[in-house]
C-alpha cells in the first residue's frame, strides 16, 4: 500500500526542462517511477528524456493521464503552477521550490480550499525534499538509495535530516513504508497531522515517525492528534534545542516567535501526549527499533 | 503619512547638530529622540530620551549616536545606534495596540487590537486576555470596513475619531500586504490630547522571500545592523547566524543543521554558528564556507557534516582539502560524509595526507569535534 504514491502514479514534471528539472526528473525515472512526461510553458510537442512536453497541464492530464506532478519552477512563478496543478485535476502535487513568499502560499492555500474536499489536490512542500514509498515510486530529490522498503511511517520538515533518520532505520534492518518530506516554509500544503491522518489509515505502516523543528503550532497539534485518534505508535524528534529566540534557523519557518514554539517546549508537550521521543537526532533509529520490539 | 497613517512630525539625524536642527524645524516645546536600530525593546533600554529643551536634545544625541544599544532582543552584543530620529513630543490622551499579521494556524491575516496600548501585548495576552481583539480576514476578498470599524470601537475610539481610525486600520493592512510583510504592528497607536490618531511607534518584520519583488523593502536594510559574517554570507547565497560557542559548523540542510547543533551541544560543546551550505555545494562554494567560519576567531575547532542527496561526497570533500590547504587552517577539523559517493570522499579525504579527523555516524561527530575542542583548549592555556 504505502500512502500518497506507489508504482501505479503517473508523474509529471513542472519546470521538466530546466537545469534542475531535467536532473532529478532523470534520478527519478532511474529509480523506477513512472514519469510520463512534463510541462513547459511554450515548449509543448517536444519531447525531453524520451517523454512529451506539454504547454499546459490540462494537456498532459488529458493526453498522457498524469494524476501527479512534482513543481521545480523558481520561486517567483512557483505558487502559479502549483495552482495550474490544481485546476487541471492533478490528485498530488510535490512542490520542491524554495523561497515561495509567504503572502503567495497564503493565495495557493485558499485556492485549494475552493474545491469540494473529494476533489481537492494534495500538496505537499513547498521548500521540501518530496515524498518516496520506497522500491516503488519516488517523487521528489532524495538519494534513494538509503531508503528501505518496509512498515515506518515518516514525516518530516527537513529534507536532509530525513535522510539522517532513514539511515540510521537501514544501518537497523528498518524499512519504510512512505517517507514524506512537508517543508520547512511557514505556510505549507500539508501539516504533519494531514500526513499521520493517512499513516493511520494505512493498513502497511506500523510505527510512524515524525521529524519536527522549532517554530509553529503543528508538532504539537499532530501530538493531540495522535493521542485522540491513533492506533498506531508515534516517535518523534524536535530540532533546534540551541536555536536562540527571534532568530530565522535556515527555514522560514523555523524561528520561535511565541510559546509552546521552543524545542524544549515542544517535547514536553509531545512527551506529556504520549508521543516517544528520540531524545538526539542520532537515536532516531533505535528509538524506532525499540518501539517495533514492543509491538 | 504613507498608507494614511498619521505619524509625529520628525526626521532623521545622522550627527548631533542635525539632531539639534531636527528638534528646531518642529514647533513646540517637547522632542522626543529615538535610536533607530534593528530591534525592538529599545525604550527599556534607554534608547528613547523626552526632551524639553534644544540643549537636552543635544545632550540626547550626543549619549545615543554611537552608542551601543544592549536591548532584551539583541543579544548581549546589542547594536550600534547609528541614527536617530527626532519628533515632536505628542500630548497622549490614551494608548491602544494594532497588529496585522500572518497567522499560520489559520493561514490568514489576522489583525490583533488593544484599548489598553504601550505595554507588551504578550503580557496583556497573559494578565487579561479578553482586552484583546482578533479579526481574522478573508484572503479572498481582504479587509472589509465593517472589520476596520468593529476593531475600531474595540479600541475604544469615539465616533468622530471613526473615519480617520478605519483609514488608518485599512492602511496598515494594505501596507502589510502590498510590502510583503509577515507584521505590522503600531504601539502605542494614540489618541492625542486634541483627539487625533497618530503612529506613535511601529515595528515592521518582512518576507525574505519575498525582497526579489519589493526592491523598496531590500534597500532599507540598514547593513551596519547586521553581523557582518551574516551580510558576507548572504552575499554568498549561504545561511548563516552567528552564535556564542568555539565550535564552527559547515553543514548541508536547515534541519541537519539545527539537529547537528544539537549534538554538539549534548555532547558538552556550544556551536559558534548555525551555517547551511544549501544543495549544489562545489568546491569553490566549500572554501566560501570556511573562510566565513573562520573569519571568526574564537572557533577552536570545527565540524563537517554533509548528507548528500543533491550534493556529492566528492565535491565536498576537494572542497574541504582544497580550503585546508589554501586558509592554511590550524584548528582541528572533524569530518562526517554520508550519501551519495560516500565512499569516493571518504578516500579523497584519507589520501590529502591532511590531519583530518573523520567520524562515521553524528553521534561519533558530534563526540570528536568536542573532544578535539577541548584539547585545543588546554593547549592554549599550557601556552600561557
Amino acid at each position: 500500500m504505502a500512502i500518497l504514491i506507489d508504482e501505479s502514479t503517473r508523474i509529471i514534471v513542472q519546470g521538466f526542462t530546466g537545469k534542475i528539472g531535467t536532473f532529478h526528473a532523470q534520478d527519478m525515472i532511474n529509480y523506477g517511477s513512472n514519469i510520463v512526461g512534463g510541462v513547459t510553458p511554450g515548449k509543448g510537442e517536444q519531447q525531453h528524456l524520451g517523454r512529451p512536453v506539454f504547454n499546459t497541464v490540462k494537456e498532459a492530464v488529458q493526453q498522457v493521464g498524469a494524476n501527479a506532478s512534482i513543481v521545480f519552477v523558481p520561486p517567483a512563478f512557483a505558487a502559479d503552477s502549483i495552482m495550474e496543478a490544481a485546476d487541471a485535476g492533478i490528485k498530488y502535487c510535490v512542490a520542491i521550490t524554495d523561497g515561495i513568499p509567504t503572502q503567495d502560499m497564503m493565495t495557493v492555500k485558499n485556492f485549494l480550499r475552493r474545491f469540494p474536499i473529494e476533489e481537492r489536490m494534495v500538496l505537499t512542500g513547498p521548500n521540501c525534499a518530496g515524498t518516496i514509498s520506497p522500491g516503488r515510486s519516488m517523487l521528489g530529490i532524495m538519494p534513494g538509495h538509503i531508503y528501505m522498503q518496509g512498515d515506518v511511517g515518516v514525516v518530516g520538515r527537513s529534507g536532509t535530516l530525513g535522510y539522517e533518520a532513514a539511515d540510521q532505520m537501514r544501518m537497523l534492518g528498518i524499512g519504510i513504508s512512505t517517507s514524506v518530506g512537508i517543508g520547512g516554509d511557514p505556510i505549507i500544503g500539508s501539516s504533519h497531522r494531514d500526513i499521520l491522518e493517512r499513516f493511520e489509515e494505512d493498513p502497511e505502516t506500523k510505527v510512524v515517525v515524525m521529524i519536527g523543528e522549532i517554530g509553529g503550532p503543528q508538532e504539537v497539534e499532530a501530538g493531540i492528534f495522535s493521542r485522540d485518534h491513533m492506533s498506531k505508535p508515534l516517535v518523534a524528534y524536535i530540532a533546534g534545542l540551541t536555536a536562540p529566540e527571534g532568530r530565522r534557523m535556515g527555514h522560514a519557518g523555523a524561528i520561535i516567535s511565541a510559546a509552546g514554539e521552543s524545542a524544549a517546549e515542544k517535547v514536553a508537550i509531545l512527551k506529556e501526549l504520549g508521543v516517544t521521543i528520540s531524545p538526539t537526532p542520532s537515536a532516531i533509529g533505535e528509538t524506532v527499533a525499540k518501539v517495533l520490539a514492543r509491538m | 503619512m504613507r498608507y494614511g497613517v498619521k505619524t509625529a512630525e520628525g526626521g532623521l539625524a545622522y550627527t548631533i547638530e542635525e539632531s539639534v536642527q531636527r528638534a528646531r524645524e518642529i514647533d513646540g516645546n517637547v522632542w522626543v529622540v529615538k535610536a533607530q536600530i534593528h530591534s525592538g525593546g529599545r525604550g527599556k533600554a534607554g534608547g528613547i530620551k523626552v526632551c524639553r529643551t534644544h540643549d537636552e536634545v543635544r545632550a540626547a544625541a550626543e549619549e545615543l549616536l554611537g552608542k551601543i544599544l544592549v536591548t532584551r532582543q539583541t543579544g548581549s552584543v546589542g547594536k550600534v545606534c547609528t541614527r536617530v530620529y527626532v519628533e515632536a513630543g505628542t500630548h497622549i490622551a490614551r494608548e491602544m495596540y494594532l497588529c496585522f499579521l500572518i497567522d499560520r494556524s489559520s493561514e490568514r491575516i489576522v489583525m490583533i487590537g488593544s484599548g489598553q496600548g504601550g505595554m507588551e501585548i504578550e503580557e496583556l495576552a497573559h494578565t487579561n486576555p479578553h482586552a484583546i481583539k482578533k479579526i481574522f480576514i478573508e484572503p479572498a476578498v481582504g479587509l472589509q470596513d465593517f472589520q476596520a470599524r468593529e476593531m475600531a470601537f474595540a479600541l475604544g475610539v469615539e465616533a468622530a475619531q471613526l473615519p480617520h481610525a478605519v483609514k488608518t486600520i485599512r492602511g496598515c493592512y494594505r501596507a502589510l500586504r502590498d510590502l510583503d510583510a509577515n507584521m505590522v504592528e503600531i504601539n502605542p497607536l494614540v489618541i492625542t490630547g486634541s483627539g487625533e490618531l497618530i503612529a506613535l511607534d511601529a515595528k515592521m518584520s518582512f518576507d525574505e522571500n519575498a525582497l526579489f519583488r519589493r526592491h523598496e523593502v531590500a534597500e532599507l536594510r540598514d547593513k551596519t545592523q547586521a553581523d557582518p559574517r551574516e551580510m558576507a554570507a548572504s552575499d554568498h547565497g549561504l545561511s548563516y547566524i552567528g552564535l556564542n560557542g568555539d565550535i564552527g559548523c559547515m553543514i548541508n540542510g536547515a534541519g541537519l543543521a539545527m539537529a547537528t547543533m544539537d549534538m554538539i551541544k549534548l555532547a558538552g560543546g556550544e556551536p559558534a554558528n548555525f551555517l547551511d551550505v544549501g544543495g549544489g555545494a562545489s568546491a569553490e562554494r566549500t572554501e566560501k564556507a570556511f573562510r566565513l567560519v573562520l573569519a571568526d576567531k574564537g572557533v577552536k575547532a570545527m565540524l563537517v557534516n554533509i548528507f548528500a542527496g543533491i550534493n556529492r561526497c566528492d565535491w565536498i570533500a576537494q572542497g574541504v582539502v582544497q580550503a585546508v590547504r589554501n586558509i592554511d587552517m590550524k584548528i582541528p577539523l572533524v569530518v562526517r560524509l554520508s550519501g551519495t559517493n560516500v565512499e569516493e570522499g571518504q578516500r579523497i579525504i584519507a589520501e590529502s595526507g591532511l590531519p583530518i579527523i573523520t567520524a562515521g555516524t553524528l553521534a561519533e561527530a558530534a563526540e570528536k569535534v568536542v573532544h578535539a575542542r577541548n584539547g585545543a583548549v588546554a593547549e592554549e592555556c599550557k601556552g600561557i
